[in-house]
Order: C-alpha cells, then structure tokens, then sequence
C-alpha cells in the first residue's frame, strides 16, 4: 500500500538534521487530504533558521511524488518548542551523537544549564563547550568521563 | 487596513534587528577566536530571521503589495528607523561586545513584554524571539563581565567601549512617541527602558566597570536620523539588488 499524505508529510527529514524527521521534531499540525488535493500546516522553528524554506520545498516534493498537490503554510502560534520533539525523535538524536534537549520547563528570562547526559557513554560529568554551535539548534559538549566532543540540542 | 503606528513600529524592530546583523555579518572570520565567529555569525542570523517576519508583517499592515525583501533593500539610510546605536562601527572587540550587550538588554525586554501583546502575530514572534535573544544576552553579558574584570588591558578597553557608546543609550531605550499602541495594548510595555537600565547597571557592577554619566546623548534613531555610518552600511547591504533588479537565485 502507499503511504498516506500524512505519512509521505511526517517522514521528510530535516535537511540540517537528516537523522530526524519533521514529524519527530513535532512541526507537523496538519496534514487534509481532499482528493488529491493536499493542505499542509507546519509550524516553523528557529526565526533565523535557513532550513525553513528548504523544508517547503521537501514536502511538496515528497507529495508531489506521490501525485498530490500540495499546499503547504506555516503557523507561527502556538510557537514551536523543543518539548515537542516526539519520543522517537529525541532516541534518534541520541543514537546520532546528539544530546537530546531537556524540558524547557517553566519560563526563566535566561537559559539555564541542565546537566546532559553524555550519548557516547552515558555520564553526567559534561561541560559546555560555547555559546553557539553549528547550527541554530545545538551547541558543543565535551564529556569528562570518555573525554568526547558532542554537540547537544538547545532547550528552545 | 494601513495602521500607521503600526507599522512604524513594525519597521523600527525590523530595521534594529537587519541593521546590526549587517555590521555582525562584517565581523565574521574576524572575531578574536573560532568560537566567537560562530557566536556573531548565529546572532546574525536569529536577527536576519526577526527582521524577515517583522518585514513581513509591515508589508501586510502597509497593504501595497510590498514584501520582506522591499523594506531591507529599497530603502534610503533616511528611511531606516533603527536606533543609532546598532549602526555604530565594529571597533575593536570591546566595542563590538559593549554594543551587543546594550542592544541585548534592550531586545530581551522588549520581547518579554511583547510576549502580552495583544496583537497575535507579534506575541507569537516574540515568544521565539525572545528565547533566541536571551541566549544572545547571555553570551555578549558572559564576555562584558570577562573583559571588566578580567585583565587591565581588557578592562580599560571594556571602560574606553562604554564611555564611547554610552551616549547612544537614550535612545535605544526610550521609544516615547508610541502611546497609542500602548493604550492598545499592541505593545504593552512602556517601561522596558527602566529594566534596560537594572540589567545594564547589574553587569556593569559584576564587571567591575563604571556607569558614566549621561552627557552629550543622542537621540533621534526611531525617527530617522543616523549617523554618517548607517549609509555605507547600506549600500553595502543592497549592492547587489540594486546591480540587478529584480534577480533570483
């Protein structure tokens, strides 16, 4: 059988993060099929992040494939959150090297430093490295106990 | 629906926000340390990206067909409505910092009141944009406090920094003609000055740095009047649509 329109929506990889999909970083609000006709909300992450446009493009291709005609708009409230990312999306991170973000919990005015579990080797004795990272969506650890670099998910 | 304080308003934001990623962008490959270019070019960018949707928003307030891209490149230095603080020059790496660090106080206060706007459209930007600015204060606050109290190079350049741009200050946070929105509840806040100001005075103190007097300040950005800076900043910014109309990627 064919995967559904939903399906095809909900499994377009993140072009800066292609371990994950859009669906498992929860941007995915809804996916109405009429016919072939096809409507697509998605919520934007990062304000700043070039990957936005990119992603449009990968998702009416994705259905265009599928000989759907897309149309796809981007909401900007509720705002995303990286409490949304899905279970299986924070495990795939985690298998890719990548620290998955903690809750963002309660609103602080400034970021706060949980301590995150090393992906390497499971400890807690991590450090960070710097304020930014190579994407608008991670920043650099070192783990004290294997020693490792590792770029973690900002809580966003 | 034209709402002219609106969209003022909409442009000042825009305009702070493109104007000082342009000088950011110019620092990128020169900042002292491999981390720190990755710090301004990240800035850069979460500030290209409000603008883009503050831009946005203005074209549909404005309602003459204008989208994000005719506000940041079809516009004179007269017509941009920033404060006069972002357009200043890089200088040395205390003055691109001290800079960053009074327009960090002011933007993170500003989208925490944002966030009650009463406009959906502008609530819903600032609660993105207000967490990708307090990782900006955090990182330009961390480096004031470093170079104030760090060694005596660093501190009498941090000092010689914020005696130079202190005078830019009033400005940048004091926007006075806005009442309307205020009583709107469209931007609801008219005290983000005075927590600029409990911000600013608390770093400076951990930086062992001194607040200087308030002499000979500027005053005048949100209205239009810039400094001889902001123009061959510009041109710089729209060389290239200006070379060719109209070209697509």
């Amino acid at each position: 059988m064919s995967p559904s329109p939903a399906e095809l929506v909900h499994g377009v990889e993140d072009p800066e993060l292609p371990y994950v999909t859009i669906g498992d970083l929860g941007m995915v609000r809804s996916v109405d099929a009429d016919g072939l006709r096809v409507r697509v909300v998605l919520t934007p992450t990062y304000t700043g992040c070039p990957a936005t446009e990119q992603i449009q493009a990968d998702v009416e291709t994705a259905l265009r494939g599928a000989h759907f005609e897309p149309e796809v708009e981007f909401v900007l409230s509720p705002p995303w959150t990286t409490d949304w990312i899905t279970v299986d999306g924070r495990r795939k991170l985690s298998a890719a090297g990548i620290a998955p973000p903690p809750p963002v919990g309660a609103s602080s005015s400034m970021p706060v430093d949980t301590p995150l579990e090393c992906p390497r080797c499971g400890s807690r004795r991590t450090r960070r490295l710097a304020d930014f990272g190579a994407t608008a969506c991670k920043v650099p650890y070192r783990c004290g106990a294997c020693s490792e670099p590792f770029e973690a998910f900002k809580a966003y | 629906m034209t709402d002219p304080c609106l969209l003022t308003h909409l442009l000042r934001q825009g305009d702070r926000a493109l104007v000082l990623a342009q000088r950011l962008g110019q620092v990128i490959t020169h900042a002292p340390e491999l981390e720190e270019d990755m710090a301004v070019a990240n800035i850069s960018l979460d500030l290209i990206g409000q603008a883009r949707h503050l831009y946005t928003y203005a074209g549909e307030v404005e309602g003459l067909g204008h989208d994000e891209n005719h506000f940041a490149y079809w516009r004179g230095a007269e017509e941009f409505l920033n404060p006069q603080l972002v357009e200043q020059p890089n200088g040395d790496f205390a003055v691109t910092i001290v800079r960053q660090f009074f327009h960090d106080a002011y933007a993170l206060h500003y989208w925490e009141s944002m966030e009650a706007s009463s406009d959906a459209t502008l609530a819903a930007l600032a609660a993105r944009a207000r967490k990708e600015t307090s990782f900006h204060l955090r990182h330009s606050r961390g480096w004031v406090v470093r170079l104030g109290d760090g060694t005596v190079e660093s501190r009498r350049r941090a000092q010689l920094a914020i005696d130079s741009l202190w005078r830019f200050t009033t400005d940048l946070a004091s926007i006075t003609d806005e009442t309307d929105l205020h009583d709107s509840g469209v931007v609801p806040d008219s005290e983000v000055g005075g927590r600029w100001s409990d911000t600013v005075v608390a770093a400076l103190a951990e930086a062992t740095l001194d607040v200087p007097a308030d002499t000979d300040m500027v005053t005048g950005g949100w209205h239009g009047h810039h400094s001889a800076h902001l123009s061959p900043l510009l041109e710089e910014l729209q060389a290239l649509t200006r070379a060719h109309p109209g070209a697509q990627w």
